[in-house]
């Protein structure tokens, strides 16, 4: 337990992240380091936006599965984990 | 009986003319023509009869034939119609003209009979018919009655026509009966003696009752049934099979209790566990993906970047620094080994400890993924030094250290203890000096897993796995030839030499060398335990490391601190190459992918590649690597896949380099094993 803490720890540390966020698999935020209203509105839309993902990747193929989601937009990278009931949800500055 | 037409002219003419007929009718009696008496009148005006107003005509014109055709010609149709013929461009006349003449036009509108509309209407003439006849029936009946009625008394005719009447009114309902469907049902009242009586009942009160009941509970029930939810279904299914099976197979009372207790203990520990425990995976992830980010540019060189300016550089190569590794801590412990997964390719194990004599403190083991710069994947820490390490080839979660202390362990990757698995101790026949190099080798007879270790005190012990314990076998004593000393009693004391490295040769599973302190290197058997098969004078100090070449399986490689590396045959005793370094030579490492590549490291920083093909008596690289001067290298590793070398020196770091296209040249003709990604 203390492991995932620390992994947690060290990813919102990192050079460029501005937030981490856990999300259950209904859409409702667990921990975050971000303000209520960003975390809500995050974890709403990447929550939709993930099962949509999810399910497109699994149409193609069944026997596929989505591991990871990236958004890079000119502000700041938006990288999504999806677990079988979690989502974790990271916000980085790539230094450029 | 007398037409009425008659001629009025004739009246006077015929008085004129009664004795002319009556002289006439003589003359008839010849004729044969028998007339009545009245006909006389008709036959003497047998004398034509001039109309007053008759058109005079003379014989002749009387006599004018005229003779009258008849033909099929309209007199009404034009006889001279004109058209304008635009072909030609004048007026034409047209001969033929069209001669009909419509005398009468009538629209008809006739059905045939076997049509729809046809048999409807048929159908509707007969219901129709049907009526009106029951009505002429009713009529007629009347009629006769009424006729009849003045002819009879009136009672008399009212009792008989009643009857007739009931049996018209009969009639009348029977022909109403097999007429189907009438349009009307005309209600046929006696006309005389009539009336209607009705009576009502009394209707009783409607009464509404009605049940209600608690509406059964209900929700809302919705889902997707997408191709890979039904995948998924399949696939727990298959899972529930196949965990029914495993039961069955596997079933003994007392293994089903444990089971049972091992179940329930699960699954208490899920429930209480905390929810974040089930991101490990994905935050494993998300680390790797940030670092990925941070470190983009080091990850793209790794990749994909090749120093063009290798054409230019006539042969010398260069080392691109890329990623590097340290740990907070493992700050202050010099890295003692090094060692690349055989499976993972991006897995490395760094062993940390102190080469200092004076200061000995803890050891590290960690494990480093080139995915991860930032931090190991796993770590370890014990109590002694880590010296060397190896991980087995086939069992790439098993690794195995020695320690300054002279023990040696087992670690298991595969389970998340922070101790070592298996650990010898003093009695078990740990060595008396520090562990400098162990080796895993094949499983022997009983697949039991087993180790080397060479250690300062002279032994090299081959180390088994039995079950759960660790089982020594001293295979050699290094002895120091020709230092035989007189001890007590006559014995006979050999001066034990200290082994510092050792390595077996890839083929010749029995065949290895060890190099010593002293700077001899002996060519072992692990048949012969107290003889060995060669000796090479090799080196003036301790030899630090000695390697077989991967491909040549006569040649082997050594470097010592006296500044030199040596390049031997081992059927010669002498070196076929030398080369001084000018600093104390850390480690030399044989290249994957060619076997005349190979790197040294020294304590000034400083690594040193070469390529007896191309250049025999210098390095074709020559580069510092380390930051500080101070820093001394102790260790180098080629990675078996990737064209890159880690390093790691005495300050805790390992650094990742990358080879140039100048450095990995491989020979042509010579066998290779290593195919570049």
């Amino acid at each position: 337990m203390a492991e995932v803490e620390e992994t947690l720890k060290r990813i919102q540390s990192h050079k460029g992240v501005v937030g981490t966020m856990v999300v259950n698999a209904e859409g409702i935020p667990i921990r975050t380091t971000l303000d209520n209203s960003t975390t809500v509105q995050y974890s709403g839309l990447l929550h939709q936006l993930t099962m949509k993902a999810k399910s497109t990747v699994r149409d193609i193929d069944p026997q596929n599965d989505l591991t990871f989601l990236r958004i890079r937009s000119k502000k700041h990278e938006i990288m999504v984990a999806p677990d079988k009931e979690y989502l974790l949800i990271v916000i980085q500055n790539p230094c450029e | 009986m007398f037409p009425a037409s008659k001629m009025p002219n004739k009246q006077p003419p015929r008085k004129q003319s009664i004795n002319i007929g009556r002289g006439a009718r003589k003359r008839d009696e010849d004729s044969g023509t028998e007339v009545g008496e009245g006909a006389d009148e008709w036959a003497q005006s047998k004398a034509t009869v001039r109309p007053p107003d008759q058109l005079e005509l003379t014989d002749a014109e009387l006599k004018e034939e005229f003779t009258r055709i008849l033909t099929a010609n309209n007199p009404h149709a034009p006889q001279n119609i004109v058209r304008y013929s635009f072909k030609e461009g004048t007026y034409k006349f047209i001969g033929i003209v069209n001669q009909m003449a419509v005398h009468f036009s009538h629209v008809g509108n006739l059905i045939p009979r076997d049509s729809d509309e046809g048999r409807r209407q048929h159908y509707r003439d007969k219901l129709a018919a049907g009526s009106q006849e029951s009505t002429k029936v009713a009529i007629s009946e009347t009629e006769i009655l009424e006729e009849e009625e003045p002819k009879e008394a009136e009672t008399e005719a009212g009792s008989q026509t009643d009857m007739p009447a009931a049996e018209a009114a009969e009639k009348v309902t029977e022909e109403e009966l097999m007429t189907p469907k009438q349009p009307k049902e005309q209600k046929l009242t006696n006309q005389f003696n009539f009336s209607e009586r009705a009576s009502q009942t009394i209707n009783n009160p409607l009464r509404d009752r009605e049940c209600q009941m608690e509406p059964p509970p209900r929700t809302n029930f919705s889902a997707t049934a997408n191709q890979w939810e039904i995948y998924d279904a399949y696939v727990e299914e298959l899972e529930k099979q196949e965990k029914t099976k495993e039961k069955e197979k596997a079933k003994t009372p007392v293994a089903k209790k444990v089971g049972k207790i091992a179940m329930r203990k699960m699954a208490s520990i899920e429930s209480q566990s905390d929810d974040i425990t089930k991101v490990t995976q994905a935050a494993k992830i998300m680390e790797r993906m940030v670092n990925q980010n941070t470190f983009d540019d080091i990850a793209q060189d790794f990749k994909y970047y090749e120093d063009a300016a290798d054409e230019y550089r006539d042969q010398e190569g260069t080392l691109l620094p890329l990623w590097k590794f340290q740990n907070d801590k493992a700050k202050h412990l010099a890295v003692t080994a090094l060692c690349w997964n055989p499976k993972y390719k991006d897995l490395f194990a760094v062993g940390h400890g102190s080469y200092d004599f004076m200061k000995q403190s803890r050891g590290m083991l960690l494990f480093y993924s080139m995915k991860n710069p930032s931090f190991p994947e796993y770590s370890f820490s014990s109590e002694s030094g880590i010296m060397c390490l190896d991980i087995h080839v086939d069992h790439p979660y098993l690794v195995v250290v020695g320690h300054y202390d002279g023990n040696v362990a087992i670690y298991n990757l595969k389970k998340p203890h922070s101790q070592p698995s298996f650990r010898s101790s003093a009695k078990s026949g740990k060595h008396t000096d520090p562990v400098w190099q162990v080796r895993w080798q094949k499983d022997d007879m009983d697949n039991n897993l087993n180790f080397f270790s060479v250690s300062s005190d002279g032994r090299i012990v081959s180390w088994t796995l039995l079950k759960s314990e660790l089982v020594h076998t001293d295979v050699i004593k290094l002895k120091v030839e020709g230092s035989t000393t007189d001890g007590l009693n006559g014995l006979q004391l050999h001066t034990v030499g200290c082994g510092t490295a050792f390595d077996f040769h890839k083929e010749i599973d029995y065949m290895f060398l060890v190099g010593t302190e002293e700077g001899k290197i002996y060519k072992c058997s692990k048949s012969y335990s107290s003889k060995f098969l060669d000796t090479y004078d090799a080196h003036n100090m301790a030899v630090d490391a000695v390697s077989w070449n991967p491909y040549h399986s006569k040649v082997f490689m050594s470097c010592s601190s006296d500044w030199t590396v040596k390049i031997w045959d081992h059927t010669i005793k002498t070196p076929m190459f030398i080369y001084d370094l000018n600093s104390a030579v850390g480690d030399v490492a044989w290249a994957p992918y060619s076997s005349t590549v190979f790197a040294a490291v020294t304590t000034n920083g400083k690594a040193h590649v070469f390529d007896l093909s191309i250049n025999k008596y210098e390095a074709i690289c020559n580069q510092p690597v380390v930051a500080k001067k101070k820093n001394k290298i102790t260790h180098v590793q080629f990675n078996p896949v990737y064209p890159i070398i880690i390093v790691g020196d005495d300050r805790g770091h390992v650094t990742c380099l990358k080879l140039s296209p100048n450095l990995r040249k491989m020979p042509k003709g010579v066998r290779v094993l290593y195919r570049p990604r």
